[in-house]
């Protein structure tokens, strides 16, 4: 076995230096009733020759190929990813590497963990970043987490029903052993989230709302954050695209005290939902109750620039029970990728290519409400948009379909009485070509 | 004295992303739109993201030259303790980057998704028949986070349960520190245990701490000494008793496959790392993967959505009132698992079960050849890995920290250390089975060479590593002065 380079003679050397028999001997402590008694039931070990043609038969069973244009966003986003990318990070010093617990032979990890945290803090308007969660979901869960050990007596956390639906349900199974309470903020027929319940609400640690939200909606975050500080609570600002803030307004500079959202955008591909990276950051005053790793700047012995792994007392393998999360492994490699897609883009494409998504989803938005589709929300949004149709869409879909087309995610089992309203999302992967196909499409 | 762009040899200098570049440049190519610019209001933009503009040769340049400040496994022998740091198959990668698999959308019905799911499902049946456990969750997307979920389905077990709301767990002294963290995010108050003069657990001592108030045990076995549990079967039992759960700690899997049945042993729950056990590579800290296995009776209440099959059809599952819930928002780190799901079919059952020997083999076979030189404080026979002590070295004021750095100079990276915490100045060596007799041997000779350095030239060892880019990093400032952005 190619992995394994033990021969039989360095297994009997080995055996004698240390004084057993055989393996039934070196397994000595385990007791007879712990152990596995039968062989595992397992396929048979596959040659490379054999694993790629049992791989290449699952691949066939994917209707959805790399050549079908997807219409659809609702938390991965399909972006162009520049060679570049997946060329030098596939580099095995980055991959191979495990967290970097002894710097002087990580810089490369941690330097490029400082970078990440800088881009992140300037595009999200916050001072301090950290070097990733799980995704944009788990973020969130620990975002409100966050916010109840800063209020520490508050007991009650909210979140607008705008948020992604999977978002809030993540939500749910981290506070569900814990006493604290959630209540969900309804929207309004704008599509933006409805504030003015907030005014009677007490005891509420944190408030969080996306931007864009579920429904692409562009919310009033000014607003939000002015009626979330006004109930004593932390704003807690989301998102699922933050491709949005090359153009529009961020959280943090709109008065967000904690920023949480997905990241998959920044040169990783959809990847079936995983792994993209958490995004999550905070104002300073909040750093030391911030979950996740943080790499800080300092000096080597001749005074040197390097960089280390730092305010480790949150973490749990230091404060343990008491540690701000239990996060240890996080996206690591991920998040590199998202610092380079952005060092990529630099400022001056980050803004070209956010207004390009921007046009080609509001020529979307423009031509299906001329083919007869009903804008549902009024307010402005990125990138995604909710149309209701009159008659059934089914038919459209599948004459898409055909065309390599996936157009529009029905909502109809995430809201109840959206039964023939559908998400689209548009990004700049999407020809203006197929965007007169869709319009066409649905006109028929 | 520094002479253009290198430090030393091949080791370039490099500045910081924003200390390079020109405003206009650009390292992706975006294309020229192909439809009219739409109106929008000018309240609801901002100023864009304050980025540097970078060619692509310069964004090349910069991510190779970081990449050559790294160590990884494929550069050497990475003996890092409790993180099986065993090679990464390249196979693997090809198959996770399989474009079909890549654009694979996951808000997509399942009739479109049957190829990704399928995997999911095979997954979910292998590494169940691995650890001996009925049912699987590939959803959590780290090893602390399937420790959560085993904690929240520890809960939603014991509510299920009725009667008084338990408020304990029991937490061996040798745990992860994930373990007291994980537990405590579900409202469990960790019990913590001695661990006994063998190293182990004390049935006794299980015996008298366990009772009605607490929710069960989290057990790491083989332990973080590198000791199998020997009691494991006992302690489950007196656990199972007065109603509570046990906690299986599969990080140290690697050790035990096709040797140790788990469900024998009395592990209700169990959470792998598919990032160690299973050749997933770590990349600098993420992504893992943290798949949760539990016994029949807790199936109902693991994380959702899972995937099952009819016979023709993969699906995700519809609603399953009792499950704990999603803990991710979508799969989990679904690239992750492709690769896991590659490694265990080229290695199947016999080379599975052999990964795990030749780890003992290799760990056994380090401790032998290093306890003349190495304080071992639990002189027992070891499984995956060996924990030693800085005690000898101390004498001479050399400490397990000043050993690890000079290890860096001699060109391996160093064990974990200053864990387990029950030993002080723990130097924990896991070298997995990947690694040939040949480099054991080196390693042990360089090793034995640092112990007589300890000796003979302390101050060598205090000012280690001389041989990368940076000397020793200054942490303590780091963490007073917080510079955490440019």
């Amino acid at each position: 076995m190619r992995y394994l380079p033990h021969t039989d003679e360095d297994i009997r050397n080995m055996f004698d230096a240390i004084g057993v028999k055989d393996f039934e001997e070196l397994f000595m402590t385990v007791p007879k009733s712990c152990r596995y008694d039968k062989e595992m039931a397992l396929p048979e070990p596959k040659t490379e020759w054999d694993l790629d043609r049992y791989m290449a038969e699952i691949q066939s069973m994917m209707k959805i190929t790399p050549d079908h244009t997807v219409l659809i966003g609702a938390g991965r986003y399909q972006h162009y990813i520049p060679s570049s990318i997946p060329s030098v990070l596939g580099r095995s010093e980055f991959l191979t590497a495990y967290t970097p617990y002894q710097p002087e032979m990580a810089q490369g990890t941690l330097q490029g963990l400082f970078e990440y945290q800088t881009l992140t803090a300037r595009l999200l308007g916050v001072d301090v970043a950290n070097a990733s969660m799980y995704d944009g979901a788990s973020a969130l869960a620990e975002a409100l987490l966050m916010g109840l050990r800063v209020a520490r007596k508050k007991n009650r956390v909210a979140m607008s029903a705008a948020i992604h639906p999977h978002f809030r349900e993540v939500v749910r199974t981290y506070l569900r052993p814990t006493e604290f309470e959630i209540i969900e903020l309804p929207f309004s027929e704008d599509g933006r989230t409805d504030f003015s319940s907030l005014a009677d609400e007490e005891d509420l640690a944190a408030v969080a709302v996306q931007s864009p939200n579920f429904f692409g909606v562009v919310e009033d975050m000014e607003a939000a954050a002015e009626a979330i500080h006004q109930a004593g609570a932390l704003y807690v600002g989301s998102f699922s695209e933050p491709m949005a803030f090359g153009l529009l307004k961020n959280p943090g500079d709109a008065g967000a005290d904690i920023v949480c959202g997905e990241g998959q955008s920044f040169g990783m591909p959809s990847s079936f939902g995983g792994p993209g990276l958490g995004m999550f950051g905070c104002k300073n005053k909040y750093v030391r109750n911030l979950p996740g790793r943080l790499v800080g700047e300092t000096t080597d012995l001749d005074g040197n620039r390097g960089y280390v792994l730092t305010l480790a007392t949150r973490e749990q393998h230091i404060r343990r029970e008491k540690a701000t999360s239990n996060i240890c492994s996080n996206q690591g490699i991920c998040t590199i990728t998202a610092a380079m897609y952005m060092a990529s883009l630099g400022g001056t494409g980050f803004r070209k290519l956010a207004r390009l998504n921007y046009d080609k989803s509001e020529y979307l938005k423009r031509g299906l409400q001329d083919a007869g589709g009903d804008l549902c929300f009024s307010s402005p949004t990125y990138n995604e948009f909710v149309i209701e149709f009159k008659d059934d869409f089914g038919p459209v879909q599948k004459r898409l379909m055909e065309q390599k087309i996936v157009a529009g995610l029905s909502l109809a089992k995430y809201y109840p009485g959206f039964d023939n309203r559908y998400l689209f999302c548009v990004t700049e992967t999407a020809s203006k070509e197929v965007l007169d196909t869709v319009i066409s499409e649905v006109k028929k | 004295m520094r002479n253009g762009p290198g430090n030393s040899g091949l080791i370039m200098d490099e500045p910081l992303l924003w200390e390079k570049g020109k405003k206009g440049r650009n390292g992706m190519s975006i294309s020229a739109s192909d439809v009219p610019e739409a109106p929008i209001a000018d309240e609801l933009c901002g100023e864009g993201p304050d980025f540097p503009d970078l060619s692509e040769v310069e964004v090349v340049r910069h991510y190779t030259r970081l990449s050559q400040w790294n160590f990884g496994v494929d550069t050497g022998m990475y003996p890092l303790g409790s993180c099986t740091m065993k090679y990464n198959p390249k196979i693997n990668e090809k198959h996770a980057a399989a474009e079909v698999f890549t654009a694979a959308h996951p808000m997509l019905d399942d009739e479109y998704c049957q190829g990704t799911l399928r995997i999911i499902y095979e997954l979910q049946n292998y590494l169940a028949e691995i650890t001996g456990l009925d049912a699987v969750s590939v959803q959590p997307a780290a090893g602390a986070h399937g420790e959560m979920a085993g904690m929240l389905i520890f809960e939603a077990y014991h509510q299920s349960k009725g009667g008084k709301k338990r408020t304990k767990i029991l937490m061996p002294d040798t745990a992860h520190g994930t373990n007291p963290a994980s537990a405590a995010l579900c409202g469990y108050k960790p019990v913590p245990i001695k661990t006994g003069t063998r190293g182990i657990l004390k049935v006794d001592e299980i015996r008298e701490l366990m009772d009605e108030e607490t929710a069960g045990i989290m057990i790491t076995n083989p332990n973080t000494l590198g000791l199998f549990e020997e009691n494991i079967r006992e302690i489950a039992d007196i656990v199972h008793g007065k109603g509570g759960l046990v906690y299986g700690d599969g990080a140290n899997m690697n050790a035990i496959m096709g040797i140790v049945d788990l469900k024998r042993c009395g592990v209700d729950v169990l959470h792998l790392n598919l990032h160690k056990t299973f050749s997933t590579p770590h990349g600098g800290g993420g992504p893992g993967a943290g798949p949760v296995c539990v016994v029949k009776e807790l199936e109902k209440f693991l994380p959702t959505p899972r995937v099952e099959f009819d016979g023709s059809v993969y699906r995700t599952e519809g609603d399953r009132p009792d499950s704990i819930g999603r803990m991710h928002g979508f799969h989990g780190n679904y690239g992750v698992l492709i690769r896991a799901f590659s490694y265990i079919l080229t290695m199947g059952a016999e080379y599975l079960k052999k990964a795990s020997q030749y780890a003992v083999l290799n760990a056994s076979y380090v401790k032998v050849k290093l306890k003349d030189y190495l304080h071992l404080p639990f002189d027992r026979p070891c499984m995956h890995e060996a924990v030693f002590s800085d005690k000898k070295q101390q004498e001479h004021k050399v400490s397990t920290l000043d050993m690890a750095k000079r290890l860096m100079d001699c060109g391996y990276h160093p064990p974990t250390i200053y864990f387990p915490l029950v030993v002080s100045g723990a130097i924990m060596i896991e070298p997995t089975e990947t690694e040939s007799l040949e480099e054991l041997d080196v390693f042990i000779d360089v090793f034995r060479q640092i112990a007589a350095e300890a000796e003979s030239d302390p101050e060598l060892l205090h000012s280690s590593p001389h041989r990368f880019k940076v000397k020793r990093l200054d942490e303590t400032q780091a963490a007073r002065n917080p510079c955490l952005r440019g």
